[in-house]
């Protein structure tokens, strides 16, 4: 088990002008870390995949909450879990799959695919009726070894 | 955001962080563009995205169809690098020409 050397927890209504300040919060968070651009910005990209998954398809009708927990891991891992109580999902393995959408053609069905490749581990768990939680990791390389 | 034509060239310069909050503005923006000048080539500017998540493929999408009823196409160009790893991601090469300038 790795030790938790910080962490920090947000909780956020599900409005749409919350996806910047969200990625933006743990962005911040993750300064600590030292990292670079190409990492902050994998990191940004990933959260907002996820906050947006919870505005579009957790709450379509309404304004729910989302839960956002970040993590400092011992050996320089950024731990982010973020939570809705909304509507979870029926088919998982579906959902995931690169281009499959049940949003508008606004969305582009690409959110999960970019949550895995842009971080170094990425889990999903969801349960209809009760909500949807996406656990990722990212490693952070540490300074010393990018110089 | 603005946007300038030249002949039958349309460019519309993207700004600031594209999400799916403003993502429905931008289409929109995008598809006014199109339809007052019916341009052959549409060229979406990136150098001023600061953000661009998978919202912003749907918008390089809907471009693509839009341009695609008139036989046109769209470039993309100046993208900096966090809006290109989330475009190559999604293979954006498929539907649109992609104009690199801005260094890695």
């Amino acid at each position: 088990m790795k030790k938790t050397e910080n962490y920090m927890l947000l909780e956020i209504p599900s409005r749409s002008a919350n996806e910047s300040f969200s990625r933006s919060a743990v962005a911040a968070f993750a300064a600590r870390l030292d990292p670079t651009m190409e990492e902050l910005g994998d990191i940004k990209t990933a959260v907002s995949e996820a906050v947006t998954n919870c505005i579009v398809h957790a709450y379509p009708n309404e304004i729910g909450v989302i839960q956002i927990k970040c993590k400092i891991l011992s050996g320089n891992v950024l731990d982010i879990s973020i939570k809705d109580h909304g509507c979870g999902i029926e088919d998982l393995s579906k959902a995931m799959r690169p281009l499959y959408t049940t949003g508008s053609d606004e969305r582009s069905g690409m959110g999960f695919t970019i949550m895995e490749s842009f971080m170094t581990s990425l889990k999903v768990t969801s349960k209809v009726g009760k909500g949807t939680t996406v656990h990722m990791k990212r490693k952070i390389v540490d300074r010393g070894e990018k110089r | 955001m603005t946007s300038f034509v030249q002949g039958r060239r349309l460019t519309i310069a993207l700004t600031g962080e594209i999400d799916h909050h403003r993502a429905a503005e931008v289409m929109q923006t995008i598809g006014q563009k199109i339809a007052e000048y019916l341009p052959k080539v549409c060229v979406l500017d990136f150098r001023d995205v600061t953000f661009m998540d998978s919202s912003g493929i749907a918008v390089v999408i809907r471009a693509h169809r839009r341009m695609h009823e008139l036989d046109g196409t769209v470039l993309l160009r100046n993208i900096p690098p966090q809006p290109w790893k989330v475009l190559h991601a999604a293979g954006v090469e498929r539907i649109a020409e992609v104009e690199r300038s801005v260094p890695v």
